[in-house]
């Protein structure tokens, strides 16, 4: 704001200064020259009073007349001069000013002010996110969506220009300005008490860096998340302690290995990493034989590497020769496109298929082509743009692989709900069949729509109410999912895991009679109206005393006393 | 030498010496303070306020702060000469006079506080 004040004033001294000595000049010369009377005598000249009064409203062209007598013939000469001279200086001014507003640095000047304001007049926490493309915007959109305030950077202009237009419920501030500037992540908030996290989500791996190092330099109590698809980069951000690195690639594959061996472990994560509200997809359940991958970038080395690793056959179909070729891997020298090198690559006798180039229409063609050759195939598409969706949807692949989904379900995941990566530990920890039997609870709960995960702490500040009552009472687990009524209804909510105030017991998908004590976290999977009541419950003494005891809690401290004596 | 730096300097030493000019003599006797004069510092001390425009740094806003405070005096003797004169007609009288000039003497005094800040920062900068 001050910048913008100092900048006009600067720019507009020299208009300023011609304007002052020009009504100088036409006051005094008001001054000096002699009028005339009612009767035609000569009269004295005006009075400064009078002089500053007439060119006061003759400059602004308001123009009442000859007050306070008609003007004497010379007076009317200097008059003329005056006028012209003022309309001059006015008009000098004027398009000074509105020069200063077209310019473009002014303008920018002016964006930035603004923005900066909006930040610091945050009250909410809020998340800076840098980088808006496809993983940025969908990232956004789930955050708007969980009442979330958030900050956006981003390099390209055009960009912030429609997420201006896009349909937020919160007034989103956004800046276009490169976030690899310390001083633009600290315009952004970075300082900011409210700040709650940074996710470097720009699709160039250099920037996230920046932006991880600059905060945990800057303010290293925050959390930051961030996109890394270079192994070489991961590791430098890891060096440095950042708390979430997100490889979509190394993830994928992850993923891939998972399925091959626990479909039900991944289904069992998809449940809980999912975008809330959205589809739940048909499970995956990758066949063991032989596989088919084409392409061989950052999306198809990993995926190589964990089939290989359990112990299935590659064929991969790369445009130049491999170097170090492994014995279960054979490589096919192609594009993937033509018939003749799938074929060549054994098509017709594989499981699998991975269409990994990073070319979206490549990708389908390849699918396409091999699904005929063999339609029972296993397909594995790579959609590399998000606009490509409808055609992608339209294939139907098995497994579509979506970066910047991944990347957002992920840190969507991690930023809301830190527990969850423990969560995640501990079911990565069990066998199958296990999760097979939490994914049926999770279906019957949930149907096939994805629900909210969320974590509550048994604290002053999350549960006072509940807090108070275990001072000097116990309670079991269900009472967090109780309805406000006394018959049996339960809150659309399932609590997913228990950790002990001592944050190393730990227990997943706990029974309901399982007894809390202050300090627990808890985990849970649910609608946005359940947990809105469960805060309600968990908060309001009385609702809570209510379902407790089955009696209504008198509210006010008279009652209170009154109901003591009565006892 | 700086074309800057002496304009700048001129308008603030014109705007003191001619406000000078105006204080100087006994304070009642209108015939010792030209109204010619007041106008001319009321023109002159403007001119160096919007000099001082722009200027980001500490010195610079304290040159605008005594500057403003001048022409603020200044322009409330002004004031007071148009109403004693054209609005209520009791003329200058040595009351009026007085009134005007003690106005001005204040102006004066920012006036001189704006000179010093200038050799000050002349002598702090040494160039």
């Amino acid at each position: 704001m001050s910048s913008i004040f100092f900048i006009v004033l600067r720019r507009m001294r020299a208009p300023l200064i011609v304007l002052i000595v020009i009504y100088a000049v036409s006051v005094l010369g008001l001054t000096l020259v002699p009028g005339v009377d009612a009767n035609g005598q000569p009269a004295p000249p005006l009075s400064f009073f009078h002089a500053f009064y007439f060119i006061s409203y003759t400059a602004t062209t308001i123009g009442f007349g000859e007050i306070p007598n008609a003007f004497s013939d010379a007076q009317r000469l200097w008059v003329t001069v005056c006028i012209y001279l003022t309309v001059i200086g006015w008009s000098y001014s004027i398009v000074t000013l509105l020069a200063l507003f077209q310019d473009k640095a002014f303008q920018s000047v002016l964006v930035v002010g603004r923005f900066a304001r909006r930040v610091r007049h945050l009250h909410e926490p809020f998340y800076l996110v840098c980088g808006c493309g496809e993983t940025g915007a969908l990232v956004c959109r789930t955050l708007d969506e969980l009442n979330i305030r958030f900050v956006v950077v981003e390099a390209r202009e055009e960009r912030v220009q429609e997420l201006d237009l896009e349909d937020f419920k919160t007034d989103v501030p956004a800046l276009a300005a490169d976030a690899q500037a310390p001083k633009v992540l600290q315009m952004a908030g970075l300082l900011h008490p409210k700040c709650l996290g940074v996710l470097a989500l720009t699709n160039d791996d250099n920037v996230n860096l920046a932006i991880a190092i600059s905060t945990r330099l800057l303010n290293p109590g925050l959390t930051v998340l961030a996109r890394a698809e270079n192994p070489m980069t991961a590791a430098n951000m890891a060096s440095f302690g950042t708390h979430h690195i997100i490889n979509p690639f190394e993830r994928f594959a992850d993923y891939l290995g998972l399925a091959l061996e626990a479909p039900h472990t991944i289904r069992l994560l998809e449940w809980v990493t999912g975008l809330p509200g959205r589809q739940m997809p048909p499970m995956h359940r990758p066949p063991s034989g032989a596989w088919v991958v084409c392409g061989h970038g950052r999306f198809s080395r990993p995926v190589v590497r964990e089939l290989a690793e359990h112990d299935l056959q590659v064929t991969v179909i790369t445009p130049e020769a491999m170097d170090a070729i492994a014995p279960p891997l054979r490589n096919v020298i192609g594009l993937g496109v033509r018939a003749e090198t799938l074929c060549e690559a054994g098509v017709a006798e594989a499981v699998g298929l991975v269409a990994g180039t990073d070319n979206d229409v490549n990708n389908l063609s390849i699918a396409v082509t091999a699904k005929a050759m063999n339609p029972d195939l296993f397909v594995v598409l790579r959609q590399n743009r998000i606009t490509n969706a409808s055609l992608f949807e339209a294939y139907g692949a098995q497994f579509t692989m979506v970066p910047s989904r991944i990347i957002a379900h992920e840190s969507m995941a991690m930023i809301i709900t830190p527990l969850l990566a423990r969560f995640l530990d501990g079911v990565r920890g069990r066998d199958d069949d296990w999760a097979a039997a939490c994914c049926a609870r999770m279906e019957a709960q949930f149907g096939d729509e994805m629900p909210q995960v969320w974590s509550v702490r048994i604290d002053d500040q999350e549960a006072p109410a509940l807090t108070a009552h275990l001072k000097d009472g116990g309670a079991e687990l269900s009472i967090t999912t109780r309805g406000f009524e006394l018959n049996n209804e339960c809150l659309d909510a399932l609590p997913l895991m228990l950790v002990g105030s001592d944050r190393v017991s730990l227990s997943l998908f706990p029974a309901g009679n399982m007894p809390l004590h202050c300090g627990d976290e808890l985990l849970f999977a649910g609608r946005g109206r359940a947990r809105d009541s469960q805060r309600t419950l968990l908060s309001n003494a009385n609702i809570l005393a209510y379902l407790l005891t089955g009696r209504e809690r008198p509210g006010g401290w008279i009652w209170q006393e009154y109901g003591k004596k009565l006892d | 030498m700086n074309l800057e730096k002496v304009v700048f300097a001129f308008f603030i030493l014109l705007a003191a010496t001619l406000n000078f000019g105006f204080f100087i003599g006994d304070i009642a006797d209108p015939v010792l303070h030209n109204v010619y004069e007041l106008f001319a510092a009321i023109v002159v001390s403007l001119i160096a306020t919007v000099l001082k425009f722009g200027d980001r740094t500490q010195i610079g806003a304290i040159h605008l702060a005594t500057s403003l405070v001048a022409d603020l005096q200044l322009i409330a003797a002004a004031i007071t000469w148009a109403v004693a004169v054209h609005v209520t007609g009791v003329g200058m009288t040595a009351h009026v006079t007085s009134s005007v000039v003690s106005l001005s003497g204040g102006a004066l005094f920012a006036n001189i506080v704006s000179v010093v800040i200038l050799i000050i920062e002349t002598v702090m900068l040494r160039r």
